[in-house]
């Protein structure tokens, strides 16, 4: 009688188990679906109002329909410039102070304060940036919004940087030091050389991550209907675009926000896909 | 060294050392400056409205008065609601990527999930105004409170318009799994195989195993997780802003538009007409920049002793 009991409980254990797993495989296409319903919906929706025209018109007032994006287009490429411009020489310089800087107090402080910065909400270093660049002047510009951007990728690049250079193997360094090299030649065509792709593929990751961001622009950038090359006035940005448009009560307006969302998504995407490229075709040709 | 100073190198060393330190301050320099100026600019109305501010429910830009409750309970409970949603969600998405998929659906499954990251906030937004508001009104909406008969309780009660807490708190919950199920995955696949095969070895099935010998063990990195994804919810604006529906009312019903911190900035910051008003926003973004950088420390601190503790 024990060991029927016993059988019993077994069965009950094995099944409870198997509803436990099958319950995990829910879970796991709970969590893709709505992914594919929204890159289904962007596609469909999208694909329908992209054009040429997209890329090479600029917008078109309420009631007319047609009309792109152009402005918005050059002014994402713009802010990506200035972010990077400021973004990857302070993350760059700062990872690789981490890396050679392993056990001192500054370098832990630092990578925890690196790690306070990315975790600060996107819309508090908007108004930060507001407050110190906008407020000032007066008026908002192209440069404000792409330095609250850059502060964005610097703890992004830093602790990218630091560990790529930690990847790069000590007997590289002492050789280099060996033949004579003095240590900021060693560390600057040795190791980070050694650590670039890494690198190329922090940076890229970084710009993916910055690309898509709206709240830092809202009171910086702050869009513009019209084309600027200025870094001194305000400028438009295709995530800044989507959101005035998706607001907005007007049909063609919503059917340029789902084309301009696609096209934001398929811009992060790329430079997701050509970031993961660049390390594997390194740890393929790399080291063993 | 000394060969280095005999061909001149010093300097150039110094020149090294002074740049890369430079960078290395410039970030703590950049978050005490960021710190002083927030708190600069949010002094006058905490100063003016005091503790009042935090719990008081008005918010008069006319007169000139300004309480940030509604914001602050509703940066909360969508916060929270996101976290209940998405948790067992993520959870279960890490346990099966980890323990029982097979090796062919690990990848691709787990790139799926990661590239939730990737969607730009503005694009769930969308996403949100066009697909999940009218969705909500139209079909979950009425079935929770007629079909369900939920709409006697408080949580469930008033009129569908769409836009809600509800609506929030489920697009927080997509844009936080991901982050969640990814720490989940890494505290998981940091349990000892030993661990594992001991449990299995005394006769655990394969669900006690996981139960009894992994989750024990990757708990406080799994917390970690949780408060990191709950760091991200506090803070996200654009896809918020777009389907809370922005109004200054505690309500407990689910249905009922309410307005976090982060959506309360992006939609009067740059219509804020007179000095109190802009101060109070700021002051908003103060209470927000403290709250999140409690939550983040506490995350981190969770991380770093369980990896303290794999070593």
């Amino acid at each position: 009688m024990a060991t029927a009991i016993r059988r019993r409980s077994l069965r009950l254990r094995r099944a409870r188990s198997a509803a436990m797993i099958a319950l995990t495989v829910i879970a796991a296409l709970l969590a893709t679906l709505p992914l594919i319903f929204i890159l289904a919906l962007l596609i469909r929706q999208g694909a329908s109002s992209l054009s040429v025209a997209f890329f090479t018109a600029m917008p078109k007032p309420v009631g007319e329909t047609g009309g792109g994006m152009a402005n918005a287009v050059a002014g994402t490429v713009m802010l990506i410039g200035i972010a990077s411009a400021i973004g990857l020489p302070v993350g760059i310089g700062a990872g690789l102070y981490l890396a050679e800087h392993r056990g001192a107090r500054l370098a832990s402080v630092v990578r925890f304060l690196s790690d306070v910065l990315n975790g600060l909400p996107s819309i508090v270093i908007g108004i930060f940036a507001w407050q110190f660049l906008v407020r000032p002047v007066k008026h908002f510009s192209a440069l404000a919004g792409g330095i609250a951007l850059g502060v964005m990728m610097v703890p992004l690049v830093t602790r990218a940087t630091e560990e790529m250079i930690r990847l790069v193997p000590d007997a590289l360094r002492e050789a280099a030091l060996a033949l004579g090299y003095p240590r900021w030649r060693t560390s600057l065509t040795v190791v980070l050389r050694t650590a670039l792709p890494g690198i190329v593929t922090a940076a890229l990751v970084a710009v993916a991550r910055i690309a898509g961001e709206t709240a830092p622009l809202l009171f910086t950038a702050f869009g513009n209907q019209f084309w600027s090359t200025s870094v001194t006035q305000p400028i438009s940005a295709l995530p800044l675009q989507i959101f005035s448009y998706a607001i907005s009560p007007y049909d063609e307006w919503h059917a340029l926000a789902w084309a301009g969302a696609l096209v934001l998504l398929a811009l992060v995407l790329i430079i997701s896909l050509v970031a993961r490229f660049v390390t594997r075709s390194r740890f393929g040709a790399g080291h063993d | 060294m000394t060969s280095n100073s005999l061909y001149g190198a010093s300097i150039g060393d110094r020149i090294y050392r002074i740049a890369t330190t430079a960078f290395a301050l410039s970030i703590p320099l950049l978050l005490v400056l960021l710190g002083v100026e927030i708190a600069v600019a949010a002094w006058p109305a905490l100063h003016t409205f005091g503790f009042s501010f935090l719990t008081s429910s008005r918010w008069d830009a006319v007169d000139g008065v300004f309480g940030a409750a509604p914001a602050i309970y509703g940066t909360i409970v969508s916060s929270v609601l996101a976290l209940v949603i998405a948790t067992p969600l993520a959870i279960g998405v890490a346990i099966f990527l980890s323990e029982f998929a097979p090796p062919w659906l690990r990848q691709p499954v787990a790139f799926l999930v990661d590239l939730l990251a990737a969607i730009p906030s503005v694009v769930y937004g969308l996403w949100g105004i066009f697909v999940l508001v009218p969705l909500l009104r139209e079909q979950v909406m009425p079935f929770l409170s007629d079909r369900l008969h939920l709409g006697g309780t408080p949580f469930f009660s008033g009129p569908a318009y769409g836009p809600s807490m509800l609506a929030a708190g489920l697009i927080l919950a997509i844009m936080v799994l991901p982050y969640i199920s990814s720490v989940t995955r890494e505290v998981l696949m940091a349990v000892p195989r030993s661990q594992r095969e001991a449990a299995l070895a005394l006769g655990a099935t394969r669900w006690e195993m996981i139960r009894g010998a992994v989750l024990p063990y990757a708990s406080s990195g799994i917390l970690g997780g949780i408060i990191l994804g709950l760091g991200r919810a506090l803070g996200e604006t654009m896809a918020v802003t777009m389907v809370i529906g922005n109004r200054h009312e505690i309500s407990a019903s689910l249905f009922a538009p309410g307005y976090t911190m982060a959506s309360l900035i992006a939609n009067e910051f740059s219509e804020a007409t007179n000095d109190i008003h802009l101060s109070a926003l700021m002051a908003v973004g103060a209470v927000l920049l403290a709250l999140t950088l409690v939550v983040n420390m506490l995350a981190r601190w969770l991380v770093w002793r369980v990896q303290r503790q794999g070593r």
